[in-house]
């Protein structure tokens, strides 16, 4: 199971430039989580001060009692072994042909011997559907594809923790939500703790369990998805909606005044401008989670977090209340249709108890 | 900001920590040879023609003022005494440091920069792997080793390039000319050219990479950062051998004294 990483009271500056400050989060073990915000708010800084690339200014980080934020160098590189990170260009090893990149941390860190890891790396080219081009150099590939090689390499040693830096930006509708799937596909089958930065709101209504928002430097909320999805915050609002009127500037933030007009204008209108849909998204309010592809085991993070989300439930906006009980309803139906189909009931019954009972630790 | 002393001190702050962490980190196994083997031919492969092209005008450059001035004194058999000196001496070093910091370090500054703006570095440093130890290391041995051959190749060079000006051009004589070779130099004179090479190797190696790893700001910030690592290295490497030169006429007596 994935590890839980707690975050306290983080603040991030380059000179007298405060990037964030005072985020305090924690990514549930297992659990799929987005953070969104729009472009130059610090997605990727966060991410990097995960990892320890940058130091925060204040708080911490801490990953399995290590505090990531200030522990030694040695530990730090300890720590990053749990860790699989795709950048947004893949960051591929340009010298490197696909199946040496992928090959290489196995190389650096076991003492596999080549057939092993050959045999790993076919597996994981397979995986990221990449089959047959471990001999390409990452030039003569196309962004889709490094980023799929990115993806393998992140996965090789078995992560923990995996961090994906926009793993949208650059690729066309479909190969998003392949990746999307291919995301869930993953947490399904390796149970580790996943967090996304994006800003691709088709992700972040369909991928996660949990997410968070970053605007003017400060997190603006982090939580079930539901909460954020059903948000009545302006920021949250316009940005799910893709629209101009609201807080969020073409450069910077706008002024007061100027949010207030524009948000008492909207007033009675559309949600959005008609006929345009913002860039990934579709449709309003909770859609339902994607599911593993067929064939593939439960997600064991969906048990654990509709009990943690129950025993949350009354601390949740009413408006999150209700949207998750109207995904657990239709949730129920759907389950009860698909027994009724298949007419088997026991062991659909058997299933059932055991992807809720665990709510296992560690 | 950049102006601000602070942010100066700082810069040679970070760059001293980088030569502590070469220093740590070169004995950590497992050496990382291929890289090293790769890297000193890579640095070599860019410097070797211009080392030698440049070495030629070097030292006919010196022999023509050696010559014409020790005619003008009257001193016409220590001609080759003189520029063996000053070429072993000064100008090799200087020579190697030139094209060291101009087209080895500049291309170790690009190669490590564009890495840099590309993720590689971070990603490695994800993968738990030190890209100083893996990328740096390697780069400041290769750097230091072709610095060390290139001080012998430029001496030879710019000897023989001497001699043949003074010889052909000037019409010099040359017996006298072989013949006073080891008047005035001696051997520690090729040993401090050779120690120059060495610290100038590892300065413009630990400076390129230093202003490498620390490119930022897309292609530009990689432009920028091969422009301050060539400044910087001249700067550092003009005064080191300085520094070195003024050591040495202290601890080492001059040849008859």
């Amino acid at each position: 199971m994935g590890v839980e990483v707690a975050v306290h009271d983080l603040t991030k500056s380059f000179g007298k430039q405060t990037i964030w400050g005072d985020v305090t989060l924690t990514l549930p073990p297992g659990e799929v989580s987005v953070m969104l915000g729009p472009s130059g708010t610090g997605k990727s800084v966060f991410l990097k001060t995960l990892i320890g690339l940058l130091k925060p200014d204040k708080g911490s980080i801490m990953i399995r009692d290590v505090d990531v934020a200030r522990c030694s160098e040695a530990k730090l590189y300890e720590t990053r072994k749990l860790f699989g990170v795709l950048f947004q260009d893949g960051a591929l090893f340009g010298s490197m042909n696909l199946f040496d990149n992928i090959a290489f941390p196995l190389r650096e860190h076991t003492k596999k011997s080549e057939k092993e890891i050959h045999d790993i790396v076919s597996e994981k080219l397979q995986l990221v559907g990449l089959e047959g081009t471990d001999k390409k150099l990452p030039g003569e590939i196309s962004g889709g594809m490094r980023k799929r090689a990115g993806l393998a390499r992140a996965l090789v040693l078995e992560p923990e923790i995996i961090l994906f830096d926009e793993p949208d930006s650059g690729l066309d509708p479909v190969r998003v939500a392949y990746l999307n799937q291919l995301i869930i596909d993953l947490n399904a089958v390796t149970d580790a703790t996943f967090l996304i930065v994006t800003h691709d709101i088709g992700t972040a209504r369909t991928v996660p369990d949990n997410l968070g928002m970053l605007f003017r430097r400060e997190l603006v909320m982090f939580g079930p998805r539901e909460v954020l999805l059903t948000s009545e915050e302006p920021v949250v609002k316009q940005f799910l909606n893709g629209r101009r009127e609201g807080p969020i500037g073409m450069s910077e933030e706008k002024d007061s005044a100027q949010v207030a007009a524009e948000l008492a204008s909207l007033d009675g209108a559309p949600e959005r401008h008609p006929g345009a849909a913002p860039k990934g998204g579709i449709g309003g309010g909770v859609p339902p989670q994607i599911q593993p592809s067929a064939g593939l085991p439960e997600r064991k993070a969906a048990g654990r977090r509709q009990q943690r989300v129950m025993d949350m439930m009354h601390t949740l906006p009413q408006s999150a209340q209700k949207a998750i009980q109207e995904l657990l309803d239709q949730e129920h139906q759907e389950e009860l249709d698909a027994r009724e189909a298949s007419g088997g009931i026991s062991s659909g019954l058997a299933d059932r108890d055991t992807q809720t009972i665990p709510i296992g630790k560690g | 900001m950049a102006l601000s002393p602070v942010a100066g001190i700082s810069q040679a702050g970070r760059l001293f920590a980088l030569f502590l962490d070469v220093g740590r980190l070169m004995f950590r196994r497992p050496f990382q040879f291929r890289e090293f083997i790769q890297q000193a031919w890579f640095v070599a492969s860019v410097t070797i023609v211009p080392t030698a092209l440049v070495s030629i005008p070097f030292g006919a450059v010196i022999a023509l003022q050696i010559g014409s001035l020790s005619r003008q004194v009257g001193a016409q058999s220590f001609t080759g005494a003189a520029s063996v000196l000053a070429i072993v001496r000064e100008a090799s070093p200087i020579v190697v440091a030139l094209l060291i910091a101009g087209a080895g370090g500049s291309a170790i500054c690009a190669d490590l920069g564009s890495r840099k703006i590309r993720d590689e570095i971070d990603a490695m440093e994800v993968l738990g792997i030190s890209p100083v130890q893996r990328l740096v290391v390697p780069r400041v041995f290769a750097c230091t080793l072709v610095a060390v051959a290139l001080n012998g190749l430029v001496s030879v060079v710019g000897v023989a390039g001497g001699y043949f000006f003074n010889v052909v051009l000037q019409g010099g004589t040359p017996g006298a000319y072989l013949a006073s070779f080891s008047a005035l130099a001696q051997l520690p004179d090729v040993y401090t050219g050779e120690l120059k090479a060495f610290i100038f190797g590892i300065i413009a190696a630990v400076v390129a990479s230093y202003k490498g790893l620390n490119a930022g700001g897309g292609p530009k910030g990689v432009g920028d950062a091969v422009n301050q690592s060539v400044v910087i290295t001249f700067l550092l490497l003009f005064f080191v051998n300085f520094v070195v030169t003024a050591v040495y006429f202290q601890v080492v007596p001059a040849k008859g004294s």
